[in-house]
């Protein structure tokens, strides 16, 4: 900003100033605000002009937020900055771990709430991780979860190096799906206008040579879905590192997993170092090998996620032993759902392992008939058979999976 | 007719032309309009996002420029094509005449220009920049959003034959999204955003009494209950206001003059479009939230 402290005539150098400490007080509490969105804002405060406290917040929103996720932060920067500027700056200090707490004569209940607003992630990470636990140990309604972290440091260092040297060479070679989109290729079977206009242009002859193009292809977007309850607890790591490797592969990936809780660890598993992307996962994940409820949680993934996350014909890879603690109660339609609403949805189950193997539990009955493909995944050999088994060519929906469901 | 030029006097042109708008929508347009920048809007299915643009349109007395997304939405489709059929025969007819050298000049003039939406939007018009409505975007893929950039922060277009085409006055520009993924934060800060939630009962109501006048007090204040008491239900499609505006109009079809479970169970349809909460709601569930309703609607009667 050139001259933000000039005066005038409709607010005077003060709320120009103000502005500014404001939009430095959103920044710091974690909204993206650069100097461009401050002079939006000074630009749109002028259009809209400061007769209304209301109109005044809605200005600033419409300019501030981006996501519907930001308003609650917004809203209570907005009520506790213009209120009182130096709360703000006290309680943020508070918050900030460089700066010593001095503020301590503020009243209790707004820290708490600025504190949880504004600075989530800190807060988390100056917090003891026990406390939280016991918070939500109160709160879990399975008595068999519990809440305990997955010791990532069990698996032994031989085993670690295979698997990870093993999972960084996978590549899941998923069919292409073709776009509406085109690239040239002289070998395309369709003419590309366009070019072929332009280069007869070029070459002056009076002739013009056909250019061609064919559709251009991309992998689908892949959704995986992995249980990490108790009885799959050991495969749980490996499909971790599984889930990074193929995270990091490609995009549109996106990774729940789900015990009797469903989590979105996508955003973790993003982190391109594969130890710092598991721990950040292992802290955001609140029930490791606890119970199982895939019913609820497939639920709330359909309720919640699908339409985010499925929309573009994704392929959808459910890693469970299909064992249900609620004995598969209303399984069926919250599958068939899920198979309905995605491109293709395979099944990998580490129970597969064992020769002569049937699908006999509940919880298993009820998943079988809406899966397309049911494949065993419990070593590394698996996922690399998997990784076989997803280039070769795809059969009809609900065909692979054919044979299980006639010996259920 | 030029732009309000308070977040009243928008309100007031909103609500001109039956678009009943809280005051926070209304300074967003207003800013929007204002500030010729993008107004963003996000929101369920169903909430009026798309309405907006509309009214605004007929509001202001501008054209509606309407650009619907899907995936693999290109340049071609969306700005502008070549009209590759002319420009052969004007080359044959070039050569016909001897006069080939002019063909280099004429293939790539305006005349052979087929002109999409983004194009349209930029051209200047005899009642005012246009509105332009560029509709679920969330539909389409990222390299067209990142090609949006350059239009909508400088409203010009490159045309590598031609040259940049810029609007001589910016169009009134709307974006819709359902949120079906995220929008890269670099479209949305060139953009005022605003969340369109649903409304509140009483909002609702109003809207109810001004997009279907027909259904009376009760009926209306019945509907509206309900489908309050739906949307803090756990179900995987909730009801927008376009939904409630069908249901009055179904039941006034249906000659209905207040709400019955038999009437609900007759027309679920209408305001519940997924199988999995229609059966939820069907027989009791529908009875009990009703009962629910009436009583209520009848405290509130009664405290009045």
């Amino acid at each position: 900003m050139p001259a933000p402290m000039s005066p005038d005539p409709e607010g005077g150098g003060k709320l120009l100033a103000n502005l500014m400490y404001f939009a430095r007080a959103l920044r710091a509490a974690g909204l993206p605000t650069g100097p461009g969105t401050l002079l939006t804002a000074v630009e749109a405060v002028r259009a809209v002009g400061l007769r209304n406290r209301d109109d005044f917040y809605w200005t600033l929103h419409a300019v501030f937020v981006h996501r519907r996720d930001q308003r609650d932060l917004f809203d209570q920067a907005f009520h506790i900055f213009w209120r009182n500027p130096r709360i703000l700056e006290r309680v943020l200090a508070m918050i900030l771990p460089q700066t010593p707490a001095e503020g301590r004569a503020e009243p209790q209940p707004i820290q708490r709430r600025l504190a949880e607003a504004l600075g989530p992630s800190r807060a988390e990470r100056a917090e003891p991780a026990p406390d939280r636990l016991e918070l939500d140990a109160s709160l879990t309604f399975s008595a068999r979860e519990m809440l305990q972290k997955a010791d990532f440091e069990q698996m032994s260092v031989d085993e670690l190096t295979q698997a990870k040297a093993a999972i960084a060479k996978l590549r899941l070679p998923l069919h292409l799906v073709r776009t509406r989109r085109f690239t040239p290729d002289p070998a395309g079977p369709r003419i590309d206008m366009r070019r072929s206009l332009r280069a007869s242009q070029r070459n002056g002859a009076g002739t013009i040579w056909l250019k061609r193009r064919r559709a251009s292809t991309r992998p689908p977007p892949l959704v995986v879905l992995c249980d990490i309850s108790g009885s799959m607890s050991r495969y749980s790591r490996v499909f971790l590192h599984f889930m990074h490797a193929v995270t990091n592969d490609r995009d549109r990936v996106h990774t729940f997993l789900f015990g009797t809780r469903l989590t979105n660890v996508t955003r973790y598993l993003r982190h391109k170092d594969v130890d710092v992307a598991l721990d950040r996962v292992t802290e955001a994940v609140e029930d490791w090998s606890g119970g199982t409820r895939i019913g609820e949680c497939l639920e709330s993934f359909n309720r919640l996620w699908s339409r985010r996350v499925l929309g573009q014909g994704a392929l959808v890879l459910f890693i469970s032993d299909g064992l249900d603690r609620a004995g598969g109660e209303g399984l069926g339609p919250v599958m068939a759902r899920l198979h309905r609403s995605c491109r293709r949805l395979i099944w990998l189950n580490p129970l597969l392992r064992w020769q002569g193997f049937e699908p006999k539990s509940l919880g298993m009955k009820a998943i079988l008939p809406h899966v397309d493909e049911f494949r065993p995944v419990h070593n590394l050999d698996s996922l690399s058979d998997l990784a076989a088994a997803l280039e070769r060519p795809e059969r009809r929906r609900l065909e692979a999976a054919a044979p299980w469901r006639a010996s259920a | 007719m030029s732009v309000p030029a308070s977040v009243d006097a928008t309100l007031e042109l909103l609500h001109s032309r039956n678009y009943i708008a809280d005051r926070s929508l209304a300074t967003a347009v207003f800013l929007a309009l204002k500030l010729g920048r993008p107004l963003f809007l996000e929101g369920e299915a169903g909430t009026g996002k798309t309405e907006i643009a509309k009214v605004l349109a007929s509001g202001l007395g501008r054209r509606l420029i309407r650009l619907q997304c899907y995936e693999g939405l290109d340049v071609a489709s969306a700005v502008y094509e070549w009209n590759y059929a002319r420009q052969m025969i004007e080359i044959r007819l070039a050569e016909a005449g001897g006069d080939a050298a002019s063909i280099g000049r004429d293939v790539f003039d305006e005349r052979f220009l087929i002109k999409r939406p983004l194009l349209q939007a930029l051209e200047p018009s005899a009642d005012g920049p246009p509105v332009l409505l560029i509709d679920e975007l969330d539909r389409t893929d990222e390299p067209f959003e990142a090609y949006l950039l350059e239009i909508l922060s400088d409203f010009q277009v490159t045309i590598p034959e031609i040259g940049v085409i810029k609007a001589a006055a910016p169009p009134v520009v709307v974006i819709t999204s359902n949120r079906t993924r995220e929008i890269h934060d670099a479209l949305k800060r060139r953009c005022f955003y605003y969340w369109v939630d649903y409304p509140s009962a009483a909002r609702e109501l109003e809207i109810l009494r001004v997009k279907a006048p027909g259904a009376g007090l009760a009926l209306s204040e019945e509907v509206v209950g309900f489908v309050q008491q739906l949307r803090k239900m756990e179900l995987f499609k909730l009801p927008g206001i376009a939904e409630t505006i069908d249901w009055a109009e179904a039941l006034m079809q249906l000659d209905a003059l207040a709400l019955t479970p038999e009437a609900i169970h007759d027309t679920l349809g209408v305001i519940l479009k997924y199988q999995d909460d229609i059966q939820r709601l069907q027989g009791s569930e529908a009875a009990r939230l009703l009962t629910q309703v009436k009583a209520e609607l009848g405290a509130r009667a009664h405290v009045a």
